[in-house]
């Protein structure tokens, strides 16, 4: 039972095959076996999870009906859920028990969903690896001795263990997409604006977006039905009218124009992930697209830009925990000054601080114009080399990522190595486009590979369409890791 | 960037107190980090607009209502102190 997809779950629930009460403490069963080789939780709500199952089946049984009904999902701990710990894998934020729940909690919640828990993730969404939390990092569901890749390390390591139907992850900078990539699972980061930030604790406010982690492109385009679309509690969620994506799924695929950058297969990939997203484009060319060569001449750029505004945003965003309001506050200080050096100094980790200090250093007097100025004139030179591109192409192919998951501590003692590993993700960030990555193959080690499909402002619907036919013509998305 | 990095200047900037240890390890690090994002040089962005914003967004105002939008919360409860209805912490002079 708990290998079911979202789809499935839905589908046996209907048939009477099960009851959500049922399916939820089969999934708990899974994570009481597997988690001790995952660790992809922070903290499991297993009381509520049970009361909310009861209540699903008690909806059903008086022929109610709702998009999510009884299906348990597992939420990033920096997605906030009323009454439960939401601790951002800090210090700072480990007692932390939100007032409300975020939007997309609460859609979830209205939608029928059954919450079990929040997955484990890189101190306030910094890092690459989960080995940035502050709890425990969390192990790769098929190599343990691997990073499952991050920050949403712990939602694409439960969905690929199985130990929930799918979760929900954010994405600064390829937080959804690499880890998805890395634990063989599939992950949208929408366009920027249409998921509501309403409840995100924020990291860099003009590229976090959340996102489905799933087993299938179906699963997501049915949660993106219940959490996108505009919200008036988040200024930036967009008024664009949100499509039916299940529906989007069917539409015709022949003849769309797949874009393949040649900044993106240049020396630095591994061998073996070119050859699967080669692979994998000939299989979408079999399909009916057409491909076309395009350029995105200012790739080069993207990290450095990423890192100087996605620092300063975070060096701003972070001023709020002082200590005063709530989280930590340092017991040993005699005066307000000393209380806030060492309230945030015990509060974050090393990450945490670097990118502070990072962040401040390109936002201080002298260094504004070189370094956050540049930065944002850099990034309207990403985004439109996008624009340029889908003159030619109505989306564009890549790998999530230059190479398969990492070991556990391979880049921890060099931040830049670790940064650089996100080249071909952050570019969809800079320029706010929506972004898919899905199963493409594995390696002879069996590390599963990521295709990386990038769309227009908008337009999940056609990367969904495309990622969906991909999955209905290949089996890489239905393996499991063996745990 | 010319010379060492202010690493002093920038935890104070910040609000953190590091160890020695950690400023000799930060202050490498940032140097590595600022030397290769300062190949944005080799960019020309002279007539180029920033972008702070990668979706168009325009300014919408509405009435300033009072809303009671938590009304079960006490903000004070969340406090890591607090005292006779207010936020309590240690003295500011």
């Amino acid at each position: 039972m708990h290998r079911s997809t979202l789809t499935q779950a839905k589908e046996g629930l209907k048939k009477k095959q099960f009851s959500a009460l049922e399916l939820t403490e089969a999934v708990f069963k899974r994570i009481d076996q597997v988690e001790d080789n995952v660790k992809a939780f922070v903290h499991l709500t297993r009381e509520s999870a049970l009361y909310q199952a009861k209540e699903a089946d008690r909806k059903i049984a008086a022929g109610e009906d709702a998009p999510l009904l009884g299906i348990p999902l597992a939420l990033k701990d920096l997605i906030c859920t009323k009454g439960a710990r939401t601790t951002c894998s800090s210090r700072y934020l480990d007692k932390f028990v939100a007032p409300y729940d975020a939007t997309v909690t609460e859609r979830l919640k209205r939608a029928g969903a059954v919450i079990i828990g929040k997955t484990n993730m890189d101190e306030f969404a910094m890092g690459s690896s989960n080995e940035n939390s502050w709890h425990h990092p969390t192990l790769n569901p098929w190599a343990r001795d691997r990073v499952p890749g991050g920050s949403s390390g712990g939602s694409a390591a439960a969905v690929g263990a199985n130990e929930c139907m799918a979760a929900l992850g954010s994405d600064t900078g390829g937080s959804i997409r690499q880890p998805a990539s890395f634990c063989g699972i599939t992950g949208l980061k929408p366009t920027y604006g249409r998921v509501s930030r309403f409840g995100l604790v924020a990291f860099a406010s003009s590229l976090d977006q959340i996102g489905p982690m799933t087993k299938t492109v179906e699963d997501a385009a049915l949660l993106m039905n219940v959490i996108g679309g505009k919200d008036p509690l988040d200024s930036t969620s967009a008024e664009n009218a949100l499509p039916d994506f299940t529906k989007a799924l069917k539409g015709e695929i022949k003849g769309l124009k797949l874009g393949i950058p040649k900044e993106y297969f240049t020396s630095g990939i591994d061998p073996e992930v070119e050859q699967a997203v080669r692979e994998a484009i000939k299989t979408l060319e079999s399909l009916g697209m057409q491909t076309v060569e395009v350029s995105l001449p200012h790739t080069d750029y993207a990290v450095a830009t990423y890192y100087i505004l996605a620092c300063a945003e975070a060096s701003t965003n972070l001023s709020r925990y002082d200590g005063v309001r709530y989280g930590y506050r340092s017991e040993k200080s005699d005066n307000l000054l000393d209380m806030y050096l060492n309230t945030r100094s015990e509060g974050f980790g090393e990450e945490v601080k670097r990118r502070i200090i990072l962040g401040t250093f390109v936002l201080s007097s002298g260094y504004y114009d070189a370094y956050y100025l540049k930065g944002q004139k850099a990034r309207t030179l990403i985004k439109q080399d996008f624009e340029d591109a889908y003159k030619k192409c109505d989306l564009i192919v890549a790998p999530t990522c230059p190479a398969p998951a990492f070991k556990l501590g391979e880049k921890l003692d060099d931040p830049l190595q670790m940064y650089l590993a996100d080249i071909y993700t952050i570019s969809a960030n800079l320029a706010g486009i929506p972004a898919l990555s899905i199963p493409c193959g594995f390696t002879i080690d069996n590390l599963p590979i990521g295709l990386q499909l990038m769309g227009r402002h908008f337009d999940e619907e056609t990367l969904l369409k495309v990622g969906h036919h991909f999955q209905q013509n290949t089996d890489f998305h239905r393996k499991f890791a063996s745990l | 960037m010319s010379g060492k990095f202010d690493i002093d200047r920038m935890a104070h900037l910040a609000r953190l107190r590091l160890t020695d240890s950690e400023k000799v390890r930060l202050s490498e690090q940032m140097e590595t980090i600022i030397e290769y994002i300062d190949h944005l040089d080799r960019l020309n962005t002279t007539k180029v607009e920033p972008t702070s914003h990668a979706i168009p967004l325009e300014n919408v105002f509405r009435e300033d209502e009072k809303k009671q939008n938590f009304p079960d919360l006490d903000p004070l409860s969340l406090a890591p102190a607090a005292k006779n209805r207010h936020f309590e912490v240690p003295k500011i002079i």
